[in-house]
């Protein structure tokens, strides 16, 4: 990587708003289903060679930059496709191409109401999820953060039962009262700072803060950005949200908003505090003890679920801090590993998550408890429900497992034994709750209600095979799509030696 | 057009307006519809072109009748008065496009006083707005204040009752008020706002001085219903026709605001206020609680009308809120809080209007999902506006919060700044209440029982399952897309109207 320079590039703000502009024209085609299908998905396939289209520059140290507007005296409404950004848009919407596949099979099979809403949503949500992926400065991500928070509400209320309206309460509440937080952060830090541009290695670095400030800065941050990414005490939200339709919670409540949180945390962590000032006000500690918890809890606690999306749901929990203990490390090799957990972690846990939306529209069937012998009924559904399951538990050669090396490793860099273990135990608690739903699917015999079924529609099973195989593929060689792995080795790179973004990068550090 | 004539102008078109209607409605009703709505144009177009004239040239002094200030009555349009003519008129206009319907659905016998009695109250406000002197502020007070009265009284049944109500306490304020200026005149000589401004300083141990201005803010607060005052709003602005309230509430409120503004910024040292007579505080303190008063008993009402009213009382805190910062955020986030506000809530009001001209009601515990069928752009329009009110980015609503959060931090100002955020969830609350049953809930189902034909008129009700769209008629459901839409528009200008027109207008001493 060169010098960094940016260049002025409407695409970064083209690929945010590209989904949003398929929104009228889906409502305007309601009653048309295949004519609004065709906008989403017009939408998704010009959107992903956008972000594409970033990427070669990125590689050569060229960041694409639009400023829209100034949206307060000072700051603008901005726009920057750097590595980071891009990293997390990519996963967002190349994942989303799948997705409106797989939707499509899902409302279809399972005779959804309110499709027209549904799609409609889902388009705004990948638009916000860009517009967090690319905010140049703290005000443009709070902004598509909360659109992302208000999109997503009519998704989880989607069944419009009781259910779903408490469970839209619950979101509604966590999420507002996030941003709010938010906002007094981000307020903070503009007083403090005086500008609110992302800069790798930390726009308050220079600043000389005291340890106590930093802190409760640090913690407005957390709980804003926090929520989202599930952290103990702030993850009840993700559970109840599962009543949303199965598409929902794979996209969005394993990668697109969970994630957003995460990535709020990593930019956090790199781009406003800085790895220094991290070390010196005693901030990683902080995150690596909530970030640890989470995970020991959530693995524990999705032992005990019967419910398969429940149990999902729990271990995307634990796998958010996954990612969110690997950059509390604030070592190099952590930091890498967290991003590569973060994309990793997508491709297999959407798996699962369309597995389990395959299994309910195919066989109507929700509990763990009920999926004996499903593994002859849907074999292909079920050998990437296990490809999944054994990537979570860190089986190589699927991708998680790289991701998960590179957290041990770094916890071995930082020295800290017990991240490891926390690592170790919870791969195996991973193994605990994963296995045996393969073991029921493939070794124990179905009773007669599974004769006469087979596979879901094809417009479900391919996207769940392409995942599943995607799985594979960077788990064998993570840089053969994209160059991820390049990507995320650069962006640690970006964020622990600023300096030495002048120099060359070769590799890994 | 001479332009030093435009702050005259922007009065007597109203006050032309008032005398003409009843005339030509005696002819024609419609007339007086159309002569309401010519007026309104004329004094926004002098209000634009005043505001250009200002921020390019520089304020305008009117002296009435020739006489001379500080003994005659002296018209200042600056860039604040300008700014709020603006707003004034403009939401009026808008306003008036949606009464043409609205009031020949809900009062019929009554529409030529209703134009009339607005005539006089814009009058009256933008009086209020334009004027330098502190006596001729009373008297447009009270111009203002006895056609407000008046409207509040076209209503339903308890009308009459609110509007006493208002009426009684309306006059205390103005009577406060009168009195405090009664003080300032003893001590300085001069009721003319620039003469005091220039004489106080040397006169601010005096007690008459003290004595002066916190009668006035205490009879000025009441007239913006500032919290403990605010009791006489919610039932007026419950109970009086939609469009009238329509009217008052987004723009009501802001002129007392506004007048508070003058007093406080521009006629007294802030210094003073700030550190010797602390009213500045006083005054935040007051609108911090009151938001948050506001806000929960928003979330107990069951009537849509009555739950605005009280976010109204909310709303104002915020503006209060900011005159307390007393700093440059502060008075950047009030001034812009009070024209979001004021779109915000007319649009608000609209939406209830319009339920109430289609559905016959808008009572919250009644509403269920057939609305989304029935009035999807209403409803549609009313998500808008509660977003914005709730404050969420890109809206207005968040970037007035924005400011006077950013102005908290500024004065490390923690408990104006957890009013600010707290109040934030408490509107989602009740705002997201009303939604999730315009939205969500279901009809009530009523059971045809099986031996009725269909032609029957309970299984016509089983099939409102199936309603057809019920839309509000044009001229109501136009001026309610615009503002909602202006709500967006505000939210991604407001950098804008900050530097061109915010911030030309703060003191040089703040």
């Amino acid at each position: 990587m060169n010098e960094i320079v940016t260049y002025t590039s409407p695409i970064p703000l083209l690929a945010v708003l590209v989904s949003l502009a398929a929104v009228p024209l889906i409502y305007a085609s309601s009653n048309r289903p295949n004519l609004r299908e065709f906008w989403t998905l017009a939408a998704a396939f010009i959107k992903f060679p956008l972000v594409l289209s970033l990427l070669p520059d990125a590689f050569a140290g060229r960041v694409a930059e639009w400023t829209m507007l100034e949206i307060s005296p000072g700051i603008a409404l901005q726009f920057r496709a750097d590595s980071m950004g891009l990293f997390f848009a990519l996963v967002a919407s190349g994942l989303w191409i799948l997705t409106c596949f797989y939707s499509i099979g899902y409302v279809r099979g399972a005779n959804e109401k309110k499709q027209t809403r549904y799609f409609a949503s889902f388009a705004v949500c990948l638009s916000a999820t860009i517009g967090i992926a690319f905010s140049a400065n703290l005000l443009t991500f709070l902004i598509f953060y909360e659109i992302l928070s208000i999109a997503t509400y009519p998704l989880v209320i989607h069944k419009e039962d009781r259910e779903a309206m408490r469970s839209g309460r619950q979101y509604l509440t966590y999420a507002l009262t996030a941003g709010v937080v938010l906002i007094a952060a981000i307020g903070l830090t503009y007083h403090l700072a005086g500008t609110m541009d992302f800069k790798a290695g930390g726009l308050l670095a220079g600043l000389d803060l005291d340890a106590n400030t930093a802190k409760v800065l640090f913690m407005l941050f957390l709980a804003g950005v926090g929520v989202k990414a599930g952290i103990m005490p702030l993850q009840s939200w993700l559970p109840a949200a599962m009543v949303a339709p199965t598409p929902v919670s794979a996209l969005l409540h394993a990668v697109a908003v969970v994630k957003s949180g995460v990535f709020g945390v990593i930019r956090v962590v790199g781009f406003v505090f800085g790895p220094e000032l991290m070390h010196t006000a005693g901030l990683h500690l902080i995150l690596a003890t909530f970030a640890g918890v989470t995970i020991l809890l959530a693995s524990l606690i999705a032992l005990k679920q019967d419910d398969l999306k429940a149990r999902l749901a729990y271990s995307t929990v634990g796998h958010l801090s996954y990612i969110i203990l690997g950059v509390a490390l604030i070592t190099p090799e952590g930091f890498t590993g967290g991003l590569l957990h973060l994309s990793n972690h997508a491709t297999t846990k959407i798996a699962l998550f369309f597995c389990a939306g395959a299994i309910y529209v195919n066989l109507h069937k929700t509990k763990i408890s009920q999926l004996d012998g499903i593994g002859r009924v849907m074999p292909w559904t079920m050998a990437a429900f296990t490809v999944g399951a054994m990537g979570l538990s860190g089986i190589p050669p699927i991708n998680a497992f790289v991701s998960k090396w590179f957290l041990c490793r770094g916890a071995l860099q930082a020295d800290q034994m017990i991240i490891l273990g926390i690592f170790i135990v919870s791969g195996l608690l991973n193994a605990a709750y994963f296995f045996p739903i393969v073991h029921r699917a493939f070794f124990r015999k179905g009773g007669s209600d599974l004769d006469h079924h087979g596979e879901a529609s094809p417009l479900m099973v391919v996207p769940i095979c392409i995942v599943a195989a995607l799985s594979i593929l960077l788990g064998l060689q993570p840089n053969l799509l994209f160059n991820f792995f390049d990507l995320a080795s650069g962006i640690t790179e970006s964020i622990f030696y600023p300096a030495s973004t002048l120099v060359g990068l070769g590799g890994t550090p | 057009m001479n332009t030093l004539q435009l702050p005259i102008l922007i009065i007597i078109a109203f006050l032309f307006g008032a005398l003409l209607i009843p005339l030509l409605g005696y002819f024609a009703r419609r007339l007086g519809y159309i002569t309401a709505l010519i007026a309104t144009a004329l004094s926004l177009f002098f209000s634009i072109s005043g505001l250009m004239h200002v921020l390019s040239e520089g304020r305008i002094s009117y002296h009435l009748a020739g006489w001379m200030p500080p003994f005659g009555i002296e018209l200042i349009l600056d860039p604040l008065s300008a700014f709020m003519c603006v707003l004034i008129t403009g939401i009026t206009f808008v306003v008036l496009i949606f009464s043409g319907r609205m009031v020949e659905h809900e009062t019929p016998d009554k529409t030529i006083s209703y134009y009339t009695l607005t005539m006089l109250l814009l009058a009256g406000l933008c009086g209020m707005v334009l004027t330098g002197d502190l006596f001729n502020l009373y008297v447009f007070l009270e111009i203002a204040a006895l056609a407000g009265y008046a409207l509040v009284a076209i209503g339903d049944k308890r009308a009459p009752v609110a509007a006493f109500r208002y009426l009684t306490l309306g006059t205390v304020g103005a009577a406060f008020y009168l009195l405090g200026v009664a003080f300032i005149f003893i001590s300085t000589g001069s009721l003319n706002m620039g003469d005091v401004f220039k004489v106080l300083p040397l006169l601010e141990d005096s007690r008459a001085v003290i004595v002066g201005l916190t009668l006035i803010v205490l009879g000025i607060g009441l007239k913006m219903a500032l919290f403990p005052m605010h009791a006489w709003m919610p039932d007026a602005y419950a109970y009086a026709s939609s469009a009238a309230t329509a009217l008052l509430a987004p723009i009501g409120t802001k002129v007392a605001a506004y007048v508070l503004f003058r007093v406080m910024f521009y006629m007294v040292d802030p210094d003073f206020l700030r550190h010797d007579l602390h009213i500045a505080q006083i005054v935040g303190y007051l609108g911090a609680i009151g938001v948050l008063w506001g806000s929960i008993l928003a979330i107990c009402q069951k009537e849509l009308k009555l739950m605005l009213a009280y976010s109204s009382v909310a709303q104002v805190g915020y503006i209060a809120v900011g005159i307390g910062l007393a700093s440059p955020l502060g008075f950047i986030g009030a001034i812009l809080h009070a024209l979001n506000h004021a779109c915000m809530k007319a649009c608000l009001f609209f939406v209830s209007g319009s339920l109430r001209f289609k559905v016959g009601h808008s009572s919250i515990t009644d509403m269920n999902n057939s609305l989304r069928k029935t009035m999807p752009w209403t409803s549609a329009a009313f998500v808008l506006a509660a977003i914005s009110m709730i404050g969420l980015p890109p809206t207005a609503g968040f970037f007035s919060k924005w400011y006077l959060a950013l102005g908290a931090i500024e004065q490390s100002n923690w408990i104006f700044l957890g009013v600010l955020l707290v109040s934030t969830l408490l509107n989602a609350a009740y705002f997201f209440k009303v939604i999730e049953r315009m939205y969500l809930k279901p009809q009530p189902r009523v059971a045809a029982p099986s031996e009725e034909p269909s032609e029957d008129p309970v299984q016509e009700l089983t099939d409102t399952t199936h309603v057809n769209r019920n839309e509000a008629p044009a001229s109501i459901l136009l001026p309610t897309l615009t503002l909602s839409l202006s709500l967006l528009v505000l939210g991604l200008a407001n950098a804008w109207i900050v530097t061109h027109l915010i911030l030309p207008m703060i003191p040089d001493w703040l």
